[in-house]
C-alpha cells in the first residue's frame, strides 16, 4: 500500500495505486476485479495490500475469463457499483472485445442504461514481452462509439485521469504504459484532484512543429525535442492524454500555430490513431499547413520479442529527429 | 403435472394471471407477425410462439425488484414487467415512443427501472452481465436475484461457460436457464453439442441442473420458484433446461423447411396454451367461455397498442446523434 505523501516523489505505478486507494476510500461503490489482484497484489503489484484493507469482495480475484468478468463488471455497473477491472496485460483485452464493444459501448445508446466502469490495461512495448505482452490495442476500441479512452504519460496524469475515469458515468478504457511504471517519478499534490477526460496537455511549448502523441512516446518526444533545439528546431509536444473524446481544440490550436504536424504512436501505423488525427488536420487545418502531415509508428507487424527486432520495431528518438528535419525544410 | 401438486403449490389467482399473459403474448406476437407480413414492420421478427410458457412461468416466479436478462424469445417477461403492447409495437415500428426511441428494434428492449436488461444479439452475452448484477446484489447484502438464459445454441458460447463458472465459484444469486427449442436457426441440437440434455452442462460447474417441461407453465413456474428461493437464500446458482420446440422459423422470414413436419405436429399437441386450458378444465378454473373472454380481452389490448404505435411519431434523423454517452445524473445509485 502506497500512502499519499506530498513530500516524496511517487512513480507512475504508485500514482495509479494511490488513485485506486483514494477512490475506494472515498466511494464504497468502487471495487476492483481481475486476475491475481487480491492476495498476490496483481502481476505488477498495483493492488498490493488492497485485499487486506478492503476485503476479498472489493478486491475480487476472478477466474481466468476476461469476457466473463468484464461482462460481470458491466452488470455490477448497471446496478450502481463502480467496478475497476484490471487486465493483467492489455493484450488479453481481446478476450473481452465482444463485451466491451457490443455490450458496454452500446447499452446506453440502445436502451439508456449507463455503464460506469473502468478497464485498466497495462499496454506497450520496450519490456521484451513479445507478441502477447506488449501490444497497444487502443486502436481497436478507438473505432467503437460509446467508449472513452485515456492513456496517461506522467504520474500526475496517471492519478488524475484514473480518478476522473472512476467518476465518469461511462465505460472508460484506461491504458497505462507498463514501460513507465517504475521509470518516471513526480511529486504529486497532497489534495484530491482529477485530470479531466477530453483535455490534451501541451507538454512542451514550441513554435516550429507540432508533435502529437500519447503514452510512453511523450518521453521519447521530449528527448528528441532537446536534441532538435540544438538545431534551432522548436518542437511543440501535444500529449493527447485522452484518445476519446479527442481534444480537437488543443490539436488544432497547436497546428495552426506551427503549421506543421507529426503524429507519433507506438501502435502500428495502418488504420491507427495517427491516421485519424492526420485526416482531421487535413480536413480542418489544410489552409494553415506548410508541409505534409507525417506519421511515426511501428511497422504493421506483431510486436517482436528479440531485442534487436523490438528496437527496430519501436519508434526511436532518431526517427523523430529525421521527421522533424524533413518537415523543417518546408 | 399432478393436479394435487398444482392446487397445493400455486395460487389459483397466480395461475389465472399466467394464463392471461400466455394469451397476451400469443396475441401480441401473432399481431407483430401479421404486421411483418404486411410489410409494416421491417427487420427481424423473433417470436416465442409455442414457447410462451417459459418467460411467463419464470417471470411470474420472480419478485418485482429482481432483475431479468432475457433470451430473445421472452416476450412474456416484458409484458409481466409492465411493458404495454403499445410500447412493444412502437418499438417494433421504430417509433420514438418505444423503449429504445428507435435506436434498436424487435426484441431488443430494456429498462433498468423495470428490471429488464436489454437483449444483445450475440447470444449468451448477457449471462456474464447477469452474474455481475447478482454480484452487486450479494456485495450489498440485498436479497435480490438475477434471472437469465439463452438458447441451446447459445450454450456453445464461451460467455455461457464463463458466466456459469464465475457464478458458481462466488455462489451468486443468479438463475440460468436454457430455452432448448431444439434448433439454433437451422442447426439442430445434435450438431450443436454431443450431449442429449443441456442440463448436463451444469455438472461441470458444480451447479445443479434440472430438466423442466418448457411447455407446462406450472412446471416452469415451480422449478423457477425453487431455484429463485435457493439463490435468494444464498445457496448459489441453478441451471434450468426448459425443453420446448420452436414452432416458427428462426425469424419470420424463415420457413424452417429443415424442421421435420412430424416433429412440429407432435409438438403442436403440446402447445402451452392448450396445455394450461386442459389443466383449467380439469381443475374447474375455466371453461371455453372463459377462454373466449380472455381471448377477446387480449385482442382488444393489442389493438389499442397497434393504434398507439401507428399514431406515434417516428424519430427525426438527427436524433441518431443522441445518447452515445451517459451523463452523471442518469447513473443508478
Amino acid at each position: 500500500m502506497i500512502v499519499a505523501n506530498a513530500q516524496s516523489e511517487v512513480t507512475y505505478l504508485e500514482a495509479i495505486s494511490q488513485a485506486l486507494d483514494e477512490e475506494m476510500a472515498r466511494d464504497e461503490r468502487v471495487f476492483l476485479m481481475g486476475e491475481d489482484i487480491g492476495a498476490y497484489g496483481g502481476a505488477f503489484k498495483i493492488t498490493e495490500g488492497f485485499m487486506a484493507k478492503y476485503g476479498e469482495w472489493r478486491v475480487l480475484d476472478t477466474p481466468l475469463a476476461e469476457s466473463g468478468f468484464v461482462g460481470a463488471a458491466i452488470g455490477a455497473a448497471m446496478m450502481g457499483l463502480r467496478p475497476v477491472v484490471e487486465m493483467q496485460f492489455a493484450d488479453f483485452i481481446s478476450c473481452a472485445f465482444d463485451q466491451i464493444t457490443e455490450v458496454a459501448a452500446k447499452n446506453h445508446y440502445r436502451w439508456g442504461a449507463a455503464v460506469p466502469m473502468v478497464i485498466r490495461a497495462p499496454f506497450g512495448g520496450g519490456v521484451h514481452g513479445g507478441p502477447f505482452h506488449s501490444e497497444c490495442p487502443e486502436g481497436w476500441f478507438f473505432h467503437s462509439p460509446g467508449l472513452k479512452i485515456v492513456a496517461p504519460s506522467t504520474p500526475y496524469d496517471a492519478k488524475g485521469l484514473l480518478k476522473a475515469a472512476i467518476r465518469d458515468p461511462n465505460p472508460v478504457l484506461y491504458f497505462e504504459h507498463k514501460f513507465l511504471y517504475r521509470r518516471i517519478k513526480a511529486t504529486l499534490p497532497s489534495e484530491d484532484y482529477i485530470v479531466p477526460i477530453g483535455k490534451a496537455d501541451v507538454k512542451r511549448v514550441g513554435h516550429d512543429i507540432s508533435l502529437i502523441t500519447y503514452g510512453a512516446m511523450v518521453h521519447l518526444a521530449l528527448e528528441a525535442a532537446e536534441l532538435l533545439a540544438q538545431e534551432h528546431i522548436d518542437l511543440e509536444i501535444v500529449d493527447l492524454r485522452t484518445l476519446i473524446p479527442l481534444d480537437k481544440d488543443t490539436i488544432y490550436e497547436s497546428v495552426r500555430k506551427t503549421s506543421k504536424a507529426i503524429l507519433l504512436h507506438e501502435d502500428n501505423k495502418t488504420g491507427g490513431i495517427g491516421a485519424e488525427i492526420a485526416a482531421l488536420i487535413a480536413e480542418d487545418c489544410f489552409d494553415r499547413l506548410d508541409g505534409p502531415v507525417l506519421r511515426i509508428a511501428p511497422p504493421d507487424t506483431p510486436v517482436p520479442f528479440s531485442t534487436p527486432l523490438e528496437e527496430y520495431f519501436l519508434p526511436k528518438v532518431s526517427d523523430i529527429v529525421a521527421a522533424a528535419r524533413k518537415l523543417a525544410a518546408y | 403435472m399432478d393436479l394435487a401438486d398444482v392446487t397445493r403449490d400455486i395460487k389459483q389467482a397466480d395461475l389465472l394471471q399466467m394464463y392471461y399473459y400466455l394469451r397476451l403474448t400469443r396475441a401480441l406476437e401473432d399481431r407483430i407477425t401479421a404486421l411483418y407480413r404486411q410489410g409494416r414492420i421491417v427487420g427481424g421478427v423473433y417470436t416465442s410462439n409455442g414457447m410462451e410458457a417459459i418467460a411467463v412461468g419464470y417471470a411470474s416466479a420472480l419478485e418485482r425488484d429482481d432483475v431479468i436478462a432475457p433470451f430473445h424469445r421472452d416476450m412474456g417477461a416484458f409484458l409481466i414487467r409492465g411493458f404495454t403492447p403499445g410500447e412493444v409495437l412502437a418499438h417494433y415500428l421504430g417509433k420514438r415512443t418505444g423503449p429504445s426511441k428507435g435506436k434498436d428494434g424487435n426484441v431488443h428492449m430494456g429498462d433498468l427501472k423495470r428490471g429488464m436488461i436489454g437483449f444483445v444479439s450475440h447470444l449468451a452475452d448477457n449471462l456474464p452481465v447477469a452474474t455481475g448484477i447478482a454480484l452487486a446484489f450479494k456485495m450489498r447484502g440485498e436479497r435480490r436475484v438475477a434471472f437469465t438464459g439463452t438458447g441451446d445454441g447459445g450454450t456453445s458460447r464461451g460467455d455461457f461457460h464463463e458466466a456459469m463458472n464465475f457464478a458458481a465459484v462466488r455462489k451468486l444469486p443468479v438463475v440460468f436457464f436454457c430455452n432448448n427449442n431444439q434448433y439454433a436457426y437451422s442447426t439442430p441440437q445434435r450438431l450443436q453439442m454431443a450431449i442429449h440434455d443441456v442440463a448436463d452442462r451444469a455438472k461441470a460447474y458444480g451447479m445443479p441442473g434440472e430438466i423442466v417441461d418448457g411447455n407446462d407453465v406450472a412446471a416452469v413456474y415451480l422449478a423457477s420458484r425453487r431455484a429463485i428461493a435457493k439463490a435468494r437464500a444464498g445457496e448459489g446458482p441453478t441451471f434450468l433446461e426448459f425443453k420446448t420446440m420452436r414452432m416458427h422459423g428462426h425469424s419470420e422470414h424463415d420457413p424452417a423447411k429443415y424442421v421435420p413436419r412430424e416433429l412440429l405436429e407432435e409438438w403442436k399437441k403440446k402447445d402451452p396454451i392448450l396445455k394450461i386450458e386442459q389443466l383449467f378444465s380439469r381443475l374447474g378454473y375455466g371453461d371455453d367461455a372463459y377462454f373466449h373472454e380472455i381471448g377477446e380481452r387480449v385482442k382488444k389490448e393489442v389493438e389499442i397498442g397497434v393504434e398507439f404505435a401507428e399514431q406515434s411519431p417516428l424519430p427525426e434523423g438527427p436524433e441518431v446523434l443522441e445518447g452515445v454517452f451517459a451523463t452523471e445524473s442518469e447513473v443508478e445509485s
